[in-house]
């Protein structure tokens, strides 16, 4: 990065200007207003009350919070852990050994199927598996014809249950994106360096954990990154599937701020919990940034 | 011009194993044992499997309500009949939908790329003084959690009128997007033939003639790329939409039909048609630009 000759850059900062200005008029003015909510009492009309942090210290002891939390960290194992790991063997297998023995073509189909759910509007996907596991749903329906309406549950009404589901969901709609970028990452590996080591005696798992996640290393570590960013951020799925319930078995930071928004007019509140969630993304995606730069020296 | 694809292909951050064309692999060991086979299949059971909800609710959409409690959900349908799937898309008004969803779309595309080319065209091949400020910035605001945002812009756009309106719910999300068109923009302009630009800068050609002369139309592999992914983006929207379009004539079509959710407790069928006209358009969408969206997924997430 040498900087070249300042005086030619002047001309260009007429482009800069109104991309830069909208974003800071439409994103960087509202993250502040919602910040300086946090620190009052409103109900979205009339003039906030200034309470200092109160909204954070009610935050620390609310239990919807704590839940909120947790589940989130049940997401974030949906969203970003078990696609991964999944998605990286089906990428080896897909890449490795069926495209090698079978071509290009079959691996492409078995690649567009998987990541079709990528696609489809998560509220949609939401609309779709909440039929799918109603209590009339297709799944309890299915039970019943095979002779085991024993099983049959009430598959997100249960507490118990809930959240083992959404998190199924979230593993279907996410396999599809690590899949294809550690397809698209393998290319670089240089087939002779598997036929090397094959002829060295290397059985597949070796090759697996000394070739393939090696060179997917930066694949992985974005993936991680980026899908705990999202589920940090998680809502359409939990709004459509479950509604944060029952109870707050379900409830995820992002619904419980919406709550306290639109439907509890608690603004301050809610302007708490977002910032809180605004922060942890922001020292996540800082963090993979700062390793990155000094990865690229 | 093939070369500008290339950093779209193919980040540059790793290090390029010796030429080993994908396709050309020579391979003297292609055997096809039994066992092969046998993954084939196996990998074909799981991908169907995978996919069997879509099979579902196609076939439970064509059901009577009667029908489906009787034979359940697996069975085809005793009928092919049109009637529930008709029943729900006048319920929702599903062409208004439709067209709310492709009117918003395009405009949030265009909008996104344009300021994205903009930006990226200043950091990138402009190189502006404090670029890497920019870059962090844009890089930043991309990543804010829109529940971070959304009560303050509910708020504003009541005061301004652009509640409940297209128009600001597009500029919104163009301007949104555009953080990281910038991003993905300006990496790939950075390594953009110098050459190019002070030859035709010595030709006497503005910085809006390079622009629009040599940077548009060398980049265009790219801002395909990026049009492709803002569309889909953009028709998937939930939550800025939830809060921002309340009328039937500016919602998109995720919102209207997620509305019906619990709505039809007493007709089984009704949902599961919801969810097929929900899944269609992206269906087909994907099937038309289904290699921009797998190219492009990489472009956008390795650096």
């Amino acid at each position: 990065m040498k900087t070249t000759r300042h005086p030619r850059s002047t001309g260009y900062a007429v482009f800069l200007a109104p991309g830069l200005l909208l974003s800071l008029l439409f994103l960087v003015v509202p993250l502040v207003m919602t910040f300086y909510y946090s620190l009052t009492t409103w109900q979205g009309i009339g003039d906030p009350t200034f309470t200092g942090l109160d909204n954070y210290t009610r935050l620390f002891q609310d239990a919807d919070f704590w839940a909120s939390f947790r589940n989130i960290a049940f997401v974030i194992v949906g969203i970003a852990v078990v696609p991964t790991v999944l998605g990286l063997f089906l990428a080896a297998l897909l890449f490795d050994y069926i495209g090698k023995k079978h071509g290009d073509g079959i691996v492409g189909i078995f690649r567009s199927g998987l990541y079709l759910p990528q696609v489809i509007p998560v509220a949609v996907t939401g609309l779709m598996w909440g039929w799918i596991l109603a209590p009339e749903g297709a799944i309890n329906s299915i039970l019943d014809k095979v002779g085991l309406a024993s099983l049959t549950q009430n598959w997100l009404g249960d507490p118990d249950l809930a959240l083992w589901m959404v998190l199924a969901v979230l593993v279907w709609m996410q396999l599809g994106y690590p899949l294809v970028l550690f397809m698209s990452g393998l290319q670089r590996i240089d087939p002779e360096l598997y036929e090397a080591a094959s002829l060295d005696g290397a059985t597949w798992w070796q090759r697996f954990t000394r070739i393939t996640v090696p060179i997917l290393r930066p694949e992985l570590y974005v993936v991680l990154v980026t899908t705990t960013i999202a589920g940090l951020k998680v809502f359409a799925q939990i709004f459509v599937l479950t509604g944060g319930g029952p109870g707050n078995s379900t409830l995820v930071p992002a619904y419980f701020a919406y709550q306290n928004f639109f439907e509890r007019a608690d603004v301050g509140y809610g302007s708490a919990i977002s910032t809180t969630i605004t922060l942890l993304v922001l020292i996540i995606a800082g963090t993979m940034l700062t390793r990155q730069a000094r990865e690229d020296g | 011009m093939t070369t500008t694809t290339e950093p779209t292909a193919r980040p540059r951050t790793h290090k390029r194993v010796p030429a080993a064309p994908n396709r050309a692999r020579k391979n003297p060991t292609r055997k096809r044992g039994p066992g092969s086979y046998a993954v084939i299949a196996a990998v074909t059971v799981f991908v169907l499997a995978f996919l069997s909800p879509f099979a579902i609710i196609l076939v439970n959409s064509f059901k009577t309500g009667a029908d489906y409690r009787a034979n359940g959900s697996l069975s085809l349908p005793e009928q092919w009949n049109w009637s529930v799937i008709g029943d729900v898309w006048e319920r929702v008004e599903f062409t208004q939908k439709l067209i709310n969803s492709i009117q918003i779309s395009l405009g949030v595309v265009l909008i996104a790329v344009v300021l994205a080319l903009f930006n990226a065209y200043a950091i990138g091949i402009g190189r502006v003084r404090w670029r890497t400020a920019f870059l962090v910035f844009f890089l930043g605001v991309n990543v804010l959690p829109q529940e971070g945002l959304v009560y303050p812009i509910y708020y504003l756009f009541k005061e301004m009128g652009l509640y409940d309106g297209k128009l600001g719910y597009t500029i919104l999300v163009g301007i949104t997007y555009s953080a990281f068109g910038t991003y993905l923009l300006s990496s790939v302009f950075s390594s953009f033939p110098k050459e190019l630009i002070e030859a035709a800068s010595l030709d006497g050609a503005g910085r809006w003639t390079i622009l629009w002369r040599i940077v548009l139309p060398m980049s265009w592999p790219t801002l395909s790329v990026m049009c492709v992914f803002f569309f889909v983006w953009s028709w998937n929207e939930f939550l800025y939409p939830l809060v921002l379009l309340i009328s039937n004539d500016n919602q998109t079509v995720p919102l209207g039909l997620s509305v019906l959710q619990g709505q039809y407790s007493s007709d089984p069928t009704s949902m599961s048609a919801a969810a097929l006209l929900g899944v269609i358009p992206m269906i087909v969408f994907f099937l038309i630009f289904q290699r921009s969206l797998t190219r492009g997924l990489t472009a956008g997430a390795v650096k």
